[in-house]
């Protein structure tokens, strides 16, 4: 069963899944096991935030704050990226 | 020389380190050569180093150190803190035979990111039979437990063959229970010492079939427990796979003596010129190859592949494949439905896998036994 994000969780990367900062690509990738992905401006954000002490609810506020948008699509957003990395075995709550 | 119509080379993203062809298991599938060379023709801590730098320069983002037993080698933790140090994601690829608790723990301390540990079977006696390594399978199990300990992200390897392929959804359930977080199960692919011993692993399309339903009905069940990744079983399979995302597209491989090629079994297409990472830089080698040049792109591409619509999917599948069985390495790959060689691919599976002969070929660094007496 894939953890359930809520209001709580505490959403952090997992060991071995990490951020890098590419200078050859110009791009920030997320590294895991046998795969990369690349990131948006966006996503980077929103995982700098995911430090295992700010609870989501925290994290959508804060986004909500920066780009002046609205609290429900932010949450949105924040939610697929991180119920998809929760279901690769890539985050922890 | 430049060409105008290719799109510009984008830089790899991985890089396999073969540090040794040393191992103490002789599993009859190990992707590495028939001809292995030993000890004293391997490269250097320092000759290691430098092509780890050039790799992260290069952009590289993962780092593979595999062989034979990368534990093996006694500088395996130095060459983890290099690459730690020059920010390359190291994944360590092991049977888990030559590790102890002390070795873990400094690996771990370098900054090693994950572990990939290889298990023959779910079952002890057979696994220590398939790798020809008796205690193998508990010292496995011992393993797992340290990297847990150390907290330590693991990837349970299968792969799947006559002698196991009754077993390979319980290989699923067994990786969860050792606290995996990805799987790999891979049926069996036919190169380098699995292709000698073809007929000894193929199993029958009912086996092969079962095997991979009962696999796939886990994804489901273990959704968000384990990750599983399921290469399916080429001689079965309707299409062929994008071998290595693409010849020269993502990845190179180093051997222990340096060379440096587009996949393990590479070197058996005959005419191919594969240069050294000891006489050229990894840059040099990844743009100029004439190796990793011959099958890049389209143009090499003949029919069906060259106006199929799959082609930038598979690539048309494996050159080394097309190589060992349409006897043409830039053929389309017989896996494929649309090879006019594809009806010889049921037809040695159905020999192979219909022919009783027990026990292995094992993998050995000299060659002498042409025949096991097992
Ligand atoms: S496949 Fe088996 S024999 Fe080959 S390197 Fe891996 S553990 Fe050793
Ligand atoms: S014809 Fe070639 S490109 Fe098309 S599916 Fe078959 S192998 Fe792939």
């Amino acid at each position: 069963m894939t953890e359930q994000l809520t209001e709580d969780s505490r959403p952090h990367l997992l060991r071995g899944v990490k951020l890098k900062n590419d200078q050859v690509r110009k791009a920030w990738v997320l590294l895991a096991p046998e795969r990369y992905l690349r990131l948006n401006a966006i996503s980077v954000d929103i995982l700098q935030r995911c430090d295992g002490a700010a609870a989501l609810a925290t994290i959508v506020d804060g986004l909500a704050e920066k780009y002046k948008a609205d609290r429900a699509m932010i949450e949105r957003d924040v939610r697929g990226l991180l119920n998809n990395l929760l279901e690769k075995r890539m985050l922890g709550l | 020389m430049n060409t105008t119509t290719k799109p510009p080379l984008a830089p790899p993203s991985a890089l396999l380190a073969e540090l040794t062809y040393r191992c103490p298991l002789a599993c009859p599938y190990c992707s590495n050569p028939l001809n292995m060379g030993g000890r004293e023709t391997e490269m250097s801590t320092d000759e290691w180093k430098a092509i780890f730098t050039q790799a992260a320069a290069l952009g590289v983002l993962h780092v593979h150190m595999s062989g034979g037993e990368p534990a093996s080698r006694r500088d395996l933790r130095d060459l983890v803190a290099h690459c730690a140090q020059l920010e390359l994601y190291t994944n360590l690829i092991t049977s888990g035979v030559g590790l102890t608790r002390t070795s873990l723990r400094e690996l771990a301390a370098a900054g090693l990111d994950h572990v990939q540990l290889s298990i023959q079977d779910a079952e002890p006696k057979s696994a220590d039979w398939i790798g020809g390594y008796e205690g193998g399978f508990a010292k496995k199990m011992e393993v797992a437990g340290w990297v847990a300990e150390e907290g330590l992200p693991l990837t349970v390897n299968a792969v799947i063959h006559r002698a196991n392929v009754a077993r390979a959804a319980d290989m699923v359930d067994f990786a969860v229970r050792l606290g995996a977080r990805r799987i790999e199960i891979a049926h069996t692919q036919y190169y380098g010492w699995a292709l000698l011993n073809r007929a000894h692993l193929m199993p029958t399309r009912d086996q092969s079939e079962k095997a991979y339903a009962e696999v796939e009905e886990r994804r489901e069940r273990y959704k968000g427990q384990i990750v599983i990744d399921h290469v399916a079983p080429d001689y079965h399979a309707k299409y062929p796979k994008a071998c290595m995302s693409g010849w020269g597209r993502m990845s190179m491989n180093v051997t222990p003596q340096g060379k440096v090629l587009p996949c393990h079994a590479a070197e058996t297409i005959p005419g191919l010129e594969f240069w050294n990472a000891r006489e050229r830089t990894l840059a040099d080698i990844w743009a100029n190859s004439p190796g990793f040049n011959a099958y890049r792109g389209d143009d090499w591409m003949q029919e069906p592949c060259r106006s199929c619509e799959r082609k930038a999917e598979d690539f048309g599948g494996c050159r080394c494949q097309a190589l060992a069985l349409a006897g043409d390495a830039s053929a389309c790959d017989p896996i494929c439905v649309k090879s006019p060689r594809h009806g010889l691919i049921a037809e040695i599976a159905a020999r192979d896998s219909a022919e009783k002969v027990e026990g292995f070929i094992p993998r050995r660094i000299e060659r002498t036994r042409e025949k096991t007496e097992a």
